[in-house]
């Protein structure tokens, strides 16, 4: 075997980076992380930086989730496709906007890269969440966020779905991932919770500059999260009502291990609800605010290792 | 500061007595309580009382949110409760109006004597009563009572007899306002413990209610409060945007003393801003959502120890 070969994968260089905050307004480290970079690259003229995007304005400035609809759902191949009718929501109107600039999704010409800044009310520390458990980049970005800030508890998170069908605002992007940090209330900034978000975003930043400048990045294994199935809080038949909450020894529980039997609700009278899977399972964006009115009251996934090939740019600039 | 006073409170017998919940609409375990005890309302009935359930915001709980035009719980002010309009005022100062009609007239003897009014904070600030006058030595009694049923449990007791940052809450209306506000909890999130410790709070506060009328005399007694001093806003620049968060030090350290020299916020670039007063303070409500559009980080305030003196019913 010839030395220099190299047996990896190859990928292009990613030119277009794009980070994106703001997508639900009340998500306030994204909000002020956009702010603030745009603010200093008005002050710098700084080449090579990546494209900012503040994705919902109105929400961001009403510190709402949305307006009308949820942005972070528009995004699908179909959604962007469909007609737009004169009485479109805003954030569909604005879905097309995203689309055009970072997008259009699914073509040559969409952005190479996107970062999606969001919060939860959920405590599960710094998670990646990709549509994707085979996209060498994200992986190899996680693999080194986790190599510098070991402290920082982190996951990486994956939603099987298809690029076309992923319907979350990162899936423009020709490689991407929503970073999520919590625990923090909508509405607020914690400045630990602020902290964690720049400083991951400062490191997949440099990763990409360190990927486009020819580093080798050597392959090893990474844990996935892969999402199995949503849980809806216990409702009352006839008013649909929450009749029980997040019980105590799973709230805040992210990514401990679930298993049958274990307690999961407490009704308002006390009794405990346990957990009548057959699997154990790792939940996630347990008691999650924005979830109460899409019928979540945790997620349930499976972990997996994925072995990462190494990785670095191609070395032809052609496509 | 204190005022001591030999001779026994003599008190009507506390018969009218309501609990609210959904004064902010997006603060989940008052809105929880109260709409299970209007279902079910056993475990809130005592012996002499009727104590009613209600909802105060209703259009606010059911889009979830603080406040549909104003906040309710600011709302109650002399010139809004004989503001004319009816229908055509702000939702919140015609709900202020209705709710001053059924539970008041504030300031008058057909007023309820008690109404309890369930908050949530994002704030750390645990179990907090909340107290608008020093010199109710029914609430300081009570609170007394629910500070040692609760022990070594705390719960801690917020003053606010400020001139310039009381405010009209809806609890106000009664002869006894008292605020019950629980956190941490995010708004729209509702999580067990905290729902259970407001749940026995209350229970504590109708078993103090119910002694009372049954003529236990509760005898001169200390209450340690936390008197507000004054409102910190966050830094802005010159367009009114925030430029600094509450620091890492100070976060989560309701109740702790903020000495001169202290870190109080962190710019987004990380430097840090010190607290510049001249003296130790007792922070709270540090970092509530709701008070980033009402120009406050958090609150100042100093300790006390106030006298309640003998209660007992007439």
């Amino acid at each position: 075997m010839p030395a220099n070969v190299f047996l990896g994968a190859c990928l292009p260089k990613l030119s277009r980076v794009a980070v994106c905050g703001g997508t639900h307004g009340n998500e306030l480290s994204g909000v002020y992380l956009i702010k603030e970079l745009m603010k200093r690259r008005r002050e710098a003229d700084d080449e090579e930086q990546p494209i900012l995007v503040l994705s919902n304005p109105r929400a961001a400035q009403q510190c709402l989730r949305y307006i009308e609809v949820d942005l972070n759902r528009c995004f699908s191949h179909d959604a962007l496709n469909a007609p737009l009718s004169d009485s479109a929501p805003y954030e569909v109107i604005r879905s097309r906007e995203i689309n055009a600039v970072l997008g259009p999704k699914g073509s040559a010409d969409s952005v190479d890269f996107i970062c999606d800044l969001h919060n939860t009310t959920a405590n599960m520390g710094l998670c990646f969440i990709s549509c994707s458990d085979s996209d060498w980049i994200s992986l190899h970005i996680f693999k080194y966020l986790q190599l510098c800030i070991p402290d920082i508890p982190m996951r990486y998170l994956h939603f099987d779905l298809s690029h076309d069908e992923a319907y979350s605002l990162d899936s423009v992007g020709k490689h991407g991932f929503a970073m999520e940090v919590g625990p923090q209330p909508h509405g607020v900034v914690r400045s630990n919770v602020y902290t964690t978000m720049k400083t991951a975003l400062e490191l997949v930043l440099h990763w990409i500059r360190l990927f486009n400048c020819g580093t080798v990045f050597e392959g090893g294994p990474v844990d996935v999260f892969t999402l199995v199935k949503h849980v809806d809080y216990p409702r009352d038949c006839s008013t649909h009502d929450i009749v029980a909450a997040i019980h105590p020894l799973l709230q805040d529980k992210d990514f401990c291990l679930l298993n049958p039997g274990d307690p999961v609700f407490q009704t308002f009278s006390g009794e405990t609800i346990t957990y009548n899977g057959s699997e154990s399972l790792y939940p996630f964006f347990i008691n999650e605010c924005a979830y109460y009115e899409k019928g979540i009251a945790f997620s349930l996934s499976r972990k997996s290792r994925v072995n990462v090939p190494s990785l670095r740019a191609n070395r032809d600039q052609s496509r | 500061m204190s005022s001591y006073n030999n001779n026994s409170v003599r008190l009507n017998a506390a018969t009218k007595v309501a609990v609210f919940g959904g004064t902010h609409g997006n603060e989940m375990s008052g809105v929880t309580l109260v709409n299970l005890w209007m279902k079910n309302s056993n475990e809130i009935q005592r012996k002499g009382v009727e104590t009613k359930p209600f909802i105060t915001n209703p259009k606010a709980v059911e889009k979830c949110t603080r406040y549909v035009d104003t906040d309710l719980n600011r709302a109650f002010t002399a010139e809004n409760l004989s503001a004319p309009g009816g229908e055509s005022l702000p939702y919140e100062v015609w709900r202020a109006q209705e709710i001053n009609n059924m539970f008041g007239p504030k300031g008058s003897p057909e007023a309820y004597d008690v109404i309890f009014d369930l908050h949530n904070t994002t704030s750390n600030m645990g179990c907090t009563l909340i107290l608008e006058s020093s010199k109710d030595h029914f609430n300081l009694q009570m609170m007394n009572y629910i500070k040692k049923a609760l022990a070594p449990a705390s719960c801690l007791v917020l003053l606010n007899e400020h001139p310039l940052l009381k405010y009209s809450t809806s609890r106000s209306v009664a002869k006894h306002p008292v605020g019950l506000e629980v956190g941490p909890q995010p708004q729209g999130v509702l999580r067990s413990n905290i729902f259970d410790s407001m749940r026995v709070i209350i229970k504590h506060a109708l078993d103090f209610i119910e002694l009372f009328n049954e003529d236990v005399e509760f005898p001169p007694c200390t209450v340690e409060v936390f008197r507000v001093l004054e409102r910190v806003d966050y830094p802005r620049d010159a367009n009114g945007n925030i430029i600094a968060m509450v620091h890492p030090n100070l976060q989560d350290c309701d109740w702790e003393p903020l000495n001169p020299g202290d870190p109080m916020f962190q710019t987004f670039d990380g430097k840090t801003i010190h607290y510049q007063g001249p003296g130790t303070v007792y922070p709270t409500f540090i970092n509530e959502a709701a008070y980033y559009e009402k120009q406050q980080a958090f609150v100042t305030t100093k300790r006390e120890t106030l006298v309640a003196s003998a209660v007992k019913k007439s």
